[in-house]
């Protein structure tokens, strides 16, 4: 092969940072089911690992579009644990499902609209004014559920990532799974053909140039986290449906899980750097991973090793990648 | 030429298809002060990394005082005696003056650093500059970017027996006064038996410091000489094969009707009284020393900085604006420091360019790419940006294009009034011909342009009426043609 083309190739791979988990993720797939042929490689199986990763997907949509903007979000775990707990109280009190949901996004909304104000207004670091959200948005979730989980009446809800009924195969996949593709489509599309978008990565690549070009920073950055946090409330819906109660504490650490997926999909955390399809890459990767190693009969804490092993691994792949590139 | 201190034959170095250097002969003998000139990409930079021991040549040899010269990175060239001082200074702004210059060579007993010994040595090193003025205990991101250079430099001197001392553009962000003591400490360790390669593209520094130069263009020698009986001229010629006089190309301009207009302008600390009246048609020029107040005037003026006092007038407005506010009135800024506020270094060049309005790019919120990078090249196009094409990345650019995508970005505003501040710092000769060129075309368009500048030839060369400002306070706005360097000079440094 030509030097030209091999320069073109790096070039191509800079730009896509989503190339290497997607190869890694095709990779450990045919790893496992060599490994495991008899339950991995099944469609099952595939659904089920899809499904278990919608609610980290969700969540990790947000979190890239904080990523690109140089900014963090630690809050997403509390804020997915009160939208539920905000759903299946106001299902209890007699509203409608839809009404339900949209009330726990509205509350999620509401929890990025407070990180935002203060990181721009207090001009604090994201990463100490999101540490204290999440705790105040815990102690919120378990003050209004007397640190008792809450019960709801059984909803359409339920059934969001549930396995599908023998008389729904027509969907393919569950509605909660469309809604996470749907989503990606949207935000990827916001991100890269809107000005709303390229603003978030001007932002992110350098604040005084976007402050210099007129872009309106603080409005941007409180835009993106009311976003990304209104997409905490959807993984919470999803979260939801998956426990059909509302549950003050659970997520506890999954804004770890949704930040991994994002950086294993090419997001730095210096901002300006991420990749949507990346970031959804790298969430069914991890899943994919404790799946295979369920399968093969590994511990949890033999997954967990691993995880963490691939976090580091594809984050140093990804410099190396960006030296190759000459950039 | 035996008894060189430094002698470079047939030194080549490819990167992929690109020759970055063809064949580079440099022989440079001790205690001489030895400029080595070019345009960007002439493969100045590649040649220092090969003698900084950043990068091994793939061809040719370089000796030492007689030695053959092979350094294995940075540390071992630093060992041998050849020691970098980079634009970007390279200080730890947390720790002090001492601390940094015996950084990573602290003198130690059992681990534990023998702080007498260390500012001893420190203060040595900086007595051979005759800056013993700077304090040792001083936190060097405290200090003046200038003050930061000298200890650089003498870090250099306290770590090893430095025997060449290699200066990256060093005067690209000092005020006149500071590069006068920059050259007295270079004289100084040049008649101590130092040589010095002198990287610059200012010919008139040169001039004064160099005793003898080499040219590369396209990556090899193509002259050498002694500066003494060497025109300014014919060293631009060596470069680019262009005449100095074609640097400043000029036509008559016609002032229009008052575009920019304000009185007693005060910021927090600077500027502290500053009145002008710009007119469409007209190149304006502020000269001055560094820090006098100058950017931060038109930092004030496109309200990026909190104004005290003062008022503002942008053709039918009135008032103070901010900077989204100050773009729609059709104002436009360029900064001094592209890396760090002027560009998006990571995003590419089409949204570098298109940054300031993407709006009419698509339809309601959207911008669709190809309409994006098609109005990009437009401009990148008649600035002449040399990219692969817009969707590159700007950090991939050289200085001189980085610049030029700057600038494109107000001209893809299409804004009336173009402050720039010190928009031809760090870039070849070649480029600052065409922004020359490009502030010419602006002018005699009808547009308004406010030049920072601390490049006197540029001033006097470009500008239709040049005002001085010193310690906060502008001069009178006189015509370029009634005015001398002596003159800018004196009026910079207080003294007419």
């Amino acid at each position: 092969m030509s030097t030209d083309a091999k320069h073109a190739i790096a070039r191509w791979l800079s730009r896509n940072s989503w190339v290497g988990p997607l190869v890694a993720l095709l990779v450990l797939y045919a790893l496992f089911a060599v490994m495991v042929p008899d339950t991995f490689p099944t469609a099952g199986n595939v659904r089920t690992m899809v499904r278990q990763t919608t609610v980290v997907g969700i969540a990790a949509l947000g979190m890239t579009l904080v990523v690109i903007l140089g900014g963090i979000d630690l809050s997403v775990g509390s804020t997915v644990a009160l939208a539920t707990v905000v759903i299946a109280y106001l299902l209890q009190a007699g509203a409608g499902p839809l009404a339900a949901a949209l009330g726990g996004v509205l509350i999620a909304a509401l929890c990025g609209l407070f990180n935002g104000v203060l990181i721009t207004s207090l001009r604090v670091m994201p990463f100490i004014v999101t540490l204290g959200a999440m705790g105040i948005i815990r102690g919120a979730a378990k003050g209004l559920a007397h640190e008792q989980k809450i019960d709801a009446p059984v909803t359409w809800l339920n059934n969001l990532i549930a396995e599908l009924p023998p008389g729904s195969k027509w969907q393919i996949l569950p509605a909660g799974v469309w809604l996470l593709i749907i989503l990606a489509l949207a935000v990827s599309a916001l991100l890269h053909y809107t000005r709303f978008g390229r603003h978030i990565f001007a932002v992110g690549s350098n604040e005084q140039t976007a402050r210099l070009c007129g872009i309106n920073v603080p409005g941007v950055k409180i835009a993106v986290y009311v976003i990304s946090s209104a997409l905490a409330g959807l993984a919470g819906i999803m979260q939801f449906s998956r426990l059909t109660v509302g549950d003050p504490t659970v997520a506890s650490g999954l804004e770890l899980d949704v930040i991994a997926a994002v950086v294993i999909g090419g997001g730095t955390l210096a901002g300006g750097e991420g990749s949507i399809l990346g970031a959804i890459v790298g969430a069914m990767l991890m899943t994919e991973i404790k799946t295979g190693g369920t399968h093969l009969g590994l511990s949890n804490w033999v997954q967990e090793i691993i995880t963490g092993v691939i976090i580091i691994v594809a984050v140093a792949l990804d410099r190396l990648r960006h030296r190759r590139a000459g950039t | 030429m035996s008894g060189s201190r430094l002698h470079l034959t047939h030194v080549s170095k490819r990167f992929g298809p690109t020759v970055a250097l063809d064949g580079v002969h440099l022989a440079i003998a001790a205690g001489e002060v030895h400029a080595l000139v070019g345009e960007n990409g002439a493969g100045k930079s590649t040649l220092m990394k090969i003698l900084s021991g950043a990068l091994a040549p793939d061809q040719g040899e370089v000796r030492l005082d007689g030695a053959l010269f092979r350094p294995r990175d940075p540390l071992d060239a630093r060992r041998h005696g050849v020691a970098m001082v980079y634009q970007e200074l390279s200080l730890a702004p947390h720790l002090s003056v001492a601390e940094n210059i015996l950084l990573g060579a602290e003198p130690t007993r059992a681990g534990v650093v023998r702080r007498k010994e260390r500012d001893a040595r420190a203060r040595h090193a900086l007595a051979e500059l005759d800056r013993t003025d700077i304090p040792l205990d001083a936190r060097a991101g405290d200090l003046p970017i200038a003050v930061q250079q000298v200890v650089e430099i003498a870090r250099s001197l306290a770590q090893s027996d430095t025997r060449v001392l290699i200066l990256d553009e060093p005067t690209s962000s000092l005020s006149d006064h500071d590069v006068r003591r920059l050259f007295a400490a270079i004289r100084r360790l040049r008649d101590r038996g130092l040589s010095i390669i002198y990287i610059s593209h200012v010919l008139e520094e040169v001039q004064a410091i160099a005793d003898r130069f080499t040219v590369l263009r396209d990556g090899a020698t193509v002259g050498t000489g002694a500066v003494e009986g060497t025109s300014s001229s014919d060293i631009v010629r060596q470069m680019s094969g262009r005449q100095l006089d074609e640097l400043f190309p000029r036509s008559p301009h016609t002032p229009g009707e008052t575009i920019l207009e304000f009185a007693d302008v005060a910021g927090i600390v600077k500027p502290d009284a500053a009145s002008l009246t710009i007119r469409r048609g007209e190149v304006v020029g502020i000269g001055g020393l560094v820090g006098a107040g100058r950017t931060e005037l038109l930092r004030v003026i496109f309200g990026l900085d909190p104004v005290r006092k003062g008022s503002v007038r942008v053709a039918s407005w009135t008032g103070w604006a901010a900077p989204r506010r100050r773009l729609s009135q059709g104002v436009g800024f360029a900064s001094e420091d592209r890396k760090a506020e002027g560009l998006a270094l990571a995003m590419s060049v089409a949204d570098n360019i298109t940054l300031s309005k993407l709006a009419g790019l698509g339809p309601g919120p959207f911008v669709v790419p190809a309409r994006q990078r098609a109005a990009a090249a437009r401009w990148s196009d008649r600035l002449r940006v040399r990219c692969h094409d817009t969707s590159q990345k700007v950090r991939e650019l050289s200085g001189g294009n980085q610049q030029k995508v700057a600038i494109a970005r107000l001209l893809h505003h299409d804004v009336d009034v173009y402050l720039l501040d010190e928009p031809t710092r760090g870039i070849d000769v070649g480029s600052k011909t065409e922004l020359y060129g490009l502030i010419d075309k602006l002018a005699l368009a009808g547009k308004a342009v406010l030049l920072v500048s601390s490049y006197l030839p540029e001033l006097l060369g470009i500008c239709d009426r040049i005002s001085v400002m010193h310690r906060g306070r502008l001069g009178p706005a006189r015509p370029a043609c009634e005015l001398t360097e002596h003159a800018v000079l004196m009026e910079a440094t207080g003294q007419a």
